[in-house]
């Protein structure tokens, strides 16, 4: 035993350092809870997809009639004339990665509008649930989506039109991440939107990616548009990725300086996006929508 | 003293400047099974959305297991739970996997284990299997009971748990709610239109009218202050204003 002195000077150094442990602890704790509300989040959304087939088949059924399409156009313009049989694949290409940016905002708003159409939400926001790991988990379930559609689709451009979009490599995942966050950021804000309107601002979700879709030029350059139009396509950020697109297909250039570009812009919309669902978080908590949402 | 597990100070709730609820404060004690009574549009369920922290309050303060429920809610969330027939659990998942699902989302620990007791608890055994959204009404309230208890939660709140239910399986339900406060101590408030649910469950009333309490007691000190036979014609009294409070009839 200590004599009394030596104890009290050694005692606070032991129990700081058991509160800094225990802190620890609780940390790693709360963290491995958080993972295990996101996979419980995963495991119901995959629960629903793999009990309807019609879900999983509509998840491939819309980019591969897209594809098919662009593709036999592309081949018959190609055809008659030289600009496009040069520029080989960008109207694929670009069908592919505009179904990365519809899709994935897709994706992650049909996740909640799950939660609308079940009338489950006011479950999960008396839950320990975070809105955070919430939209984690619709992440995951955009991208798990996305793997479902685009994946067999691409390889069926590869094999019907010899457009392998896995060949711009790095590039390629340039264009997936810039896209993934546009689509995210637009999601979690018609999420919000959903919390506060209610299914009234359920067509948000379906039909908002298609406003970006004249100004981000996805099938034609920049230059085409007015002058006062291009400083507004500027302002997107996948307007970045498909010019960055065409540069590769047609210059064979990787535009490194407009993929930073859009990632600066990306990271603004993000912040813009979490801001804006946290406010009408409150909003709906306000206003009392939240047990309201449904059907 | 004793924290309560639920205390609310002078909440106040306006839409559109008018009150759902003005200034009720009352707080409930741990291991108390408390009826909210009131007619439709009385603040039964504007009150019991303000305690979960589903609903702002436009003033006052809510606290559960000492959290406050607009700054620090994660903290009594996880020791809560709700059952209402408003709410449904997700109907094309099995009744197994949405108990899956909220075990993980409490990080219920043996989960398997806890699910297997509440299927022995609650008679779901059967429909484990099953897709919720083709449950009977009195299947689907007992599978969302055993979701409500699939956290063992300190503070359990219902609103109206067996409105659209037969006589039997309302009873069945009653009698579960009792052992399950009996054996875990757990303090639970039930907001019902049923009299006869309140005066065999609770152990307190408090009535509410026009966003206000209009009264507070045991059921049978209400009964005798109103100078009636049932809660039913007490909340009569109250909801139609056609008695004051009268002399004790013995």
């Amino acid at each position: 035993m200590l004599p009394a002195a030596v104890r009290a000077y050694v005692n606070p150094f032991f129990d700081r350092e058991t509160a800094m442990r225990d802190s620890m602890q609780t940390a790693l704790s709360d963290y491995t809870d958080s993972l295990r509300r996101i996979a419980a989040m995963v495991g119901r959304y995959s629960y629903v997809m793999r009990g309807s087939w019609p879900r999983l088949a509509e998840l491939v059924y819309w980019p591969a009639v897209n594809m098919l399409m662009w593709g036999f156009v592309q081949t018959y313009i190609g055809q008659k004339a030289g600009y496009f049989a040069q520029a080989g694949g960008t109207f694929i290409g670009a069908m592919l990665l505009w179904d990365i940016l519809f899709r994935g905002q897709l994706g992650f708003s049909i996740s909640f509008l799950e939660e609308t159409w079940s009338r489950n939400l006011a479950n999960l926001l008396i839950s320990p649930l975070r809105p955070v790991e919430l939209a984690i988990a619709m992440m995951i379930m955009s991208l798990i989506r996305l793997a479902i559609g685009i994946v067999p689709v691409s390889i069926v451009a590869n094999v019907v039109f010899g457009f392998n979009v896995y060949g711009m490599g790095i590039a390629l995942a340039a264009f997936f991440m810039n896209l993934i966050l546009t689509s995210w950021a637009v999601g979690i804000l018609v999420s919000g939107a959903i919390l506060r309107n209610g299914l009234g601002a359920e067509s948000l979700a379906w039909t908002v990616m298609t406003l970006f879709m004249p100004l981000a030029c996805v099938f034609y350059p920049v230059a085409v548009l007015p002058s006062w139009l291009q400083t507004a396509a500027w302002m997107l950020p996948p307007t970045y990725v498909f010019e960055g697109m065409r540069a590769l297909l047609i210059d064979h250039q990787f535009r490194a300086d407009l993929m930073i570009e859009a990632f600066a812009l990306n990271l603004v919309l993000f912040i813009v996006g979490a801001t804006g669902f946290a406010k009408l978080m409150d909003a709906a908590r306000r206003n009392g929508t939240l047990l309201q949402t449904g059907e | 003293m004793t924290q309560p597990a639920i205390a609310a100070e002078r909440l106040v709730k306006l839409y559109q400047g008018r009150p759902a609820v003005d200034g009720i404060s009352f707080t409930l004690p741990a291991d108390s099974l408390t009826g909210l009574l009131g007619g439709n549009g009385a603040g039964k369920t504007t009150t019991i959305a303000m305690i979960m922290g589903l609903l702002t309050p436009t003033s006052g303060e809510v606290r559960v297991l000492g959290a406050d429920m607009q700054r620090e809610r994660f903290r009594a969330l996880k020791h809560m739970n709700f059952v209402s027939p408003y709410i449904d659990l997700p109907m094309r998942l099995t009744v197994r996997q949405n108990l899956m699902v909220f075990g993980r989302l409490y990080c219920v620990d043996d989960l398997a284990d806890r699910i297997g007791v509440l299927a022995r608890e609650f008679d779901i055994h059967d429909l484990l299997d099953r897709p919720t959204g083709r449950l009977s009404s009195g299947q689907k309230t007992r599978v969302s009971l055993a979701k409500a208890l699939i956290n063992q939660p300190k503070v359990l709140l219902l609103d109206e748990p067996t409105a659209s239910l037969d006589p039997d399986t309302a009873d069945w339900v009653r009698a579960r709610l009792e052992r399950y406060r009996s054996e875990s101590g757990a303090t639970i408030l039930l907001a019902s239109h049923n009299m006869n649910e309140v005066e065999r469950l609770c152990e307190r009333v408090i009535i509410m009218k026009k966003g206000q309490i209009e009264d507070d007691g045991t059921p049978a000190r209400l009964l005798q202050r109103y100078g009636r036979l049932t809660l039913e014609e007490v909340f009569l009294d109250v909801a139609r204003g056609s008695s004051g409070i009268r002399e004790p009839v013995l």
